[in-house]
């Protein structure tokens, strides 16, 4: 093929661009680092709005914060930081090699992932039930709260509903990962991909570590 | 110019698979940059005929060309066109695509298909943005200000709103390929202070890429879903607040003026180096001055709000961190300035489209402190000095050094010359058209002529049909380099690998370089710009 083939003989797993695995590991790892901190400043506009939103409106945000279903949030938590446990067993178990356990921990953690969405979709149901979602048909049950209310839905549904969307896309990743290591590409010797798909997804976990008591424990629910 | 030993290289990357196929599937960098060529020429001039119409209904006070609704359209898509499909992506996505590996002796960027995938991304979003020209126009204005946009507007907001959201992936994912790129690519040798400094203000334009265009992304997304589910987000019925729409908005497309800037500055930076034959002066200063700028213009965006009830003291603050931008800008200038001083100054295309540059964007620049302080701010704000200011940065500088790097590298890029009679010809063109149709807008704008109208009192009719007619002759100017750089594609004189006998590894290569850029990897043991030496190969 390319002359330059010739160069480095074939490591599986390198680019053709990259001089050795070292460096393209580094490049990748790097990458996604970068893509992370992307990430941060797009959660970070809606955290700001949030800010603003909620100190000018405290009543209104604890009020409708406490309209939602706390178990099922705690419940869900706890699913995902599992699943990041399982994440990182994963990465584990690509470090060593271990090509069978890699897929019952990917496996086990879109399984954790599938079980975070259901419960989220039960909430999102009893929202719908229960005339919370913004726009015309919105209601709430003090209509003194109901306009401000309104905004921390519209906050509620577009933070977990892009949160959701960043775990599908984890799901997707999963997949590849799946299929790189049933065809034997992750070994020992190269498993970045599995440990950068670790990164992206647990920062999605970090970004719900934000989300749940900023949504869920507003205003002193003990009392 | 090179003797007539010049040959065209048996095995390039123009040659390197002809088919469909092997450009829309290609990892190439060099090719994409040319699929980035196509498709922002292609925005360029579709926002060229806004702005064209939008001046020949100015030509008379009482706008008799199109309807008051087609007036804002024109210029909100004016607007989007140029700012998102044209200005952001242009530089780095062609030139830097094109240059950023070879400047730093590495095969390819370091996601090549990533690389690939944000062009489609651009696409993708550019599609989306011409469907809602086609079906209707959007009439907000290319700042989407609620609760306009999210209320009161019948137009194609969302679509707009999806493009725009669309194709910032693209530069945030081109921004990340080249950071990247620069930190684990270089080749031995290539340290931070040999690179050129193009790559300098590619790294920090790539900074502000990256940190700048989720915010906007997110604030489209949040006018989206506004206009779509009835989100409150920004509506005032709710107890929401659009000027927090604004600092959003502003939060990315103020730094998003320096993404499209920076890019410029590098290219003028290699145009003044090579027509010199001297090392930029003070080159350190100049690399620092391109972070310092990205860094600042992430703490001005508040000078966009001065009216909107921003309270006195952020306003304060707001007007001198604008200030301090003046400085590196400042020290860029006065560093190319103090690179001619003993140089010996060439007067070939690329060096004509630097002296523009430097003139134009000094004028912008300066006319930019007018605005940032508070006072003179409120006189002038929307009005037509503030369309000539910007228009002076971004046209004045940023199409400017575009272009003199379209013509410094493009003997690198297509392997031949173009004619430099024509070329300098439409220099001087663009250079007249330009100022004859943006210096009357300062006046105009100091006079008292608010910017966005569709009519206007005719005491103001002589600087409007001034500016309309050097709008024609900028034209003119803008499509005479199209002709003769299509033409020299296939008629244009041999270049060789190094026409200018410029110094930079990208000369070190072929013209057209070869697929994998060089037959092996350079190992650097000088500083960027090293004139000293007399350079092999070139006769002057």
């Amino acid at each position: 093929m390319s002359p330059e083939a010739a160069h480095h003989p074939h490591v599986p797993g390198l680019a053709h661009h990259f001089d050795s695995l070292e460096q393209q590991t580094e490049a990748t790892t790097l990458g996604m680092w970068v893509f992370l901190v992307t990430e941060v400043l797009f959660f970070g506009g809606l955290f700001m709005v949030y800010i603003v939103y909620r100190t000018w409106y405290p009543e209104a945000f604890a009020a409708a914060s406490h309209t939602l279903n706390i178990t099922l949030g705690t419940i869900n938590t706890a699913v995902l930081i599992t699943s990041s446990l399982t994440m990182a067993l994963a990465v584990h178990a690509a470090q060593l090699g271990q090509r069978k356990l890699i897929m019952i921990f990917l496996i086990a953690t879109m399984v954790l992932g599938a079980v975070f969405l259901g419960i989220k979709g039960v909430e999102y149901y009893a929202k719908f039930e229960e005339h919370h979602v913004p726009g015309p048909g919105f209601r709430f049950e003090e209509p003194q709260l109901a306009a401000h209310a309104q905004i921390f839905f519209s906050l509620y549904f577009l933070m977990t509903g892009l949160h959701a969307l960043h775990m599908i896309i984890g799901f997707g990743i999963m997949l590849f990962m799946l299929g790189w290591t049933w065809k034997g590409t992750i070994t020992a010797d190269y498993y970045s991909p599995i440990e950068i798909a670790g990164l992206y997804w647990h920062f999605v976990d970090i970004v719900w570590i934000f989300l749940f008591p900023l949504l869920y424990l507003l205003g002193g629910r003990g009392h | 110019m090179a003797t007539s030993t010049v040959l065209i290289p048996p095995r390039h990357y123009l040659n390197d698979g002809y088919g469909i196929a092997s450009w829309l599937l290609t990892r190439d960098h060099k090719r994409i940059a040319l699929l980035y060529l196509a498709s922002v020429t292609l925005f360029f001039f579709v926002g060229g005929a806004m702005a064209v119409l939008i001046r020949l209904d100015l030509a008379t006070p009482a706008g008799d060309l199109v309807t008051d609704e087609t007036y804002n359209k024109l210029f909100t898509m004016h607007g989007v066109m140029m700012v998102f499909f044209f200005l952001i992506p242009a530089i780095p996505s062609v030139l830097g695509n094109f240059l950023v590996p070879i400047m730093i002796g590495a095969k390819d960027l370091a996601f090549p298909k990533l690389n690939l995938f944000s062009w489609y991304i651009y696409v993708v979003g550019g599609l989306f943005t011409l469907y809602a020209l086609v079906t209707g126009g959007v009439d907000t204005g290319w700042t989407f200000y609620t609760p306009f946009s999210t209320v009161s507007s019948t137009t194609n907001v969302v679509p707009t709103a999806l493009g725009i959201f669309i194709t910032g992936f693209s530069s945030i994912l081109t921004g990340l390929n080249f950071i990247v790129t620069i930190h684990r690519m270089r080749a031995p040798g290539m340290t931070w202070f040999r690179m050129p400094l193009f790559l300098w203000s590619t790294y920090a334009t790539s900074l502000i890429a990256v940190l700048g265009t989720p915010v906007i992304a997110i604030t489209v997304l949040l006018v989206a879903a506004e206009r779509l589910f009835h989100f409150g987000f920004f509506d005032p019925r709710l107890g929401g607040d659009p000027v927090l729409f604004q600092h959003l908005f502003w939060f990315y497309s103020h730094p998003a003026v320096y993404i499209m800037v920076l890019p410029a500055m590098g290219v003028v930076s290699e145009l003044v180096a090579a027509g010199c034959r001297k090392p930029v002066f003070g080159y350190s200063f100049v690399a620092f001055a391109s972070l310092a700028i990205a860094v600042l213009g992430f703490l001005v965006w508040g000078h966009h709000m001065f009216v909107a009830g921003e309270s006195v003291y952020s306003a304060l603050i707001f007007s001198i961190l604008s200030f301090l931008v003046a400085i590196p800008s400042a020290v860029k200038v006065f560093n190319w300035t103090a690179t001619m001083y003993k140089g010996a100054v060439s007067w070939e295309t690329p060096m004509l489209y630097a002296y523009g540059f430097i003139g134009l964007f000094t004028i912008g620049g300066l006319t930019g402190l007018f605005l940032a302080a508070v006072g003179l701010d409120v006189h002038v704000t929307d009005t037509y000095f503030i369309v000539a200011h910007f228009h002076y940065i971004m046209v004045g500088g940023t199409i400017m050094g575009y272009l003199g790097g379209l013509h410094y590298w493009w003997p690198k890029i297509s392997g031949r010359l173009y004619n430099e009679g024509l070329a300098k010809l439409s220099a001087g063109i663009i250079f007249v058209g330009f100022n004859l149709t943006f210096f009357p807008q300062f006046v105009l704008g100091y006079l008292g002529m608010p910017r966005r109208y569709h009519a206007y009192p005719p005491d103001f009719q002589v600087l409007n049909v001034l500016s309309s007619a050097g709008a024609s002759i900028l034209g003119v100017g803008y499509l005479v380099p199209m002709v003769y750089l299509m033409w020299s594609l296939r008629y244009g004189r041999l270049a060789g690998s190094n026409p200018w006998g410029a110094v930079g590894l990208e000369w070190t290569t072929t013209s057209p370089p070869p697929t994998e850029n060089f037959a092996e990897t350079p190992i650097v043991t000088w500083d960027a710009y090293d004139y000293h030496a007399p350079v092999e190969g070139h006769v002057a």
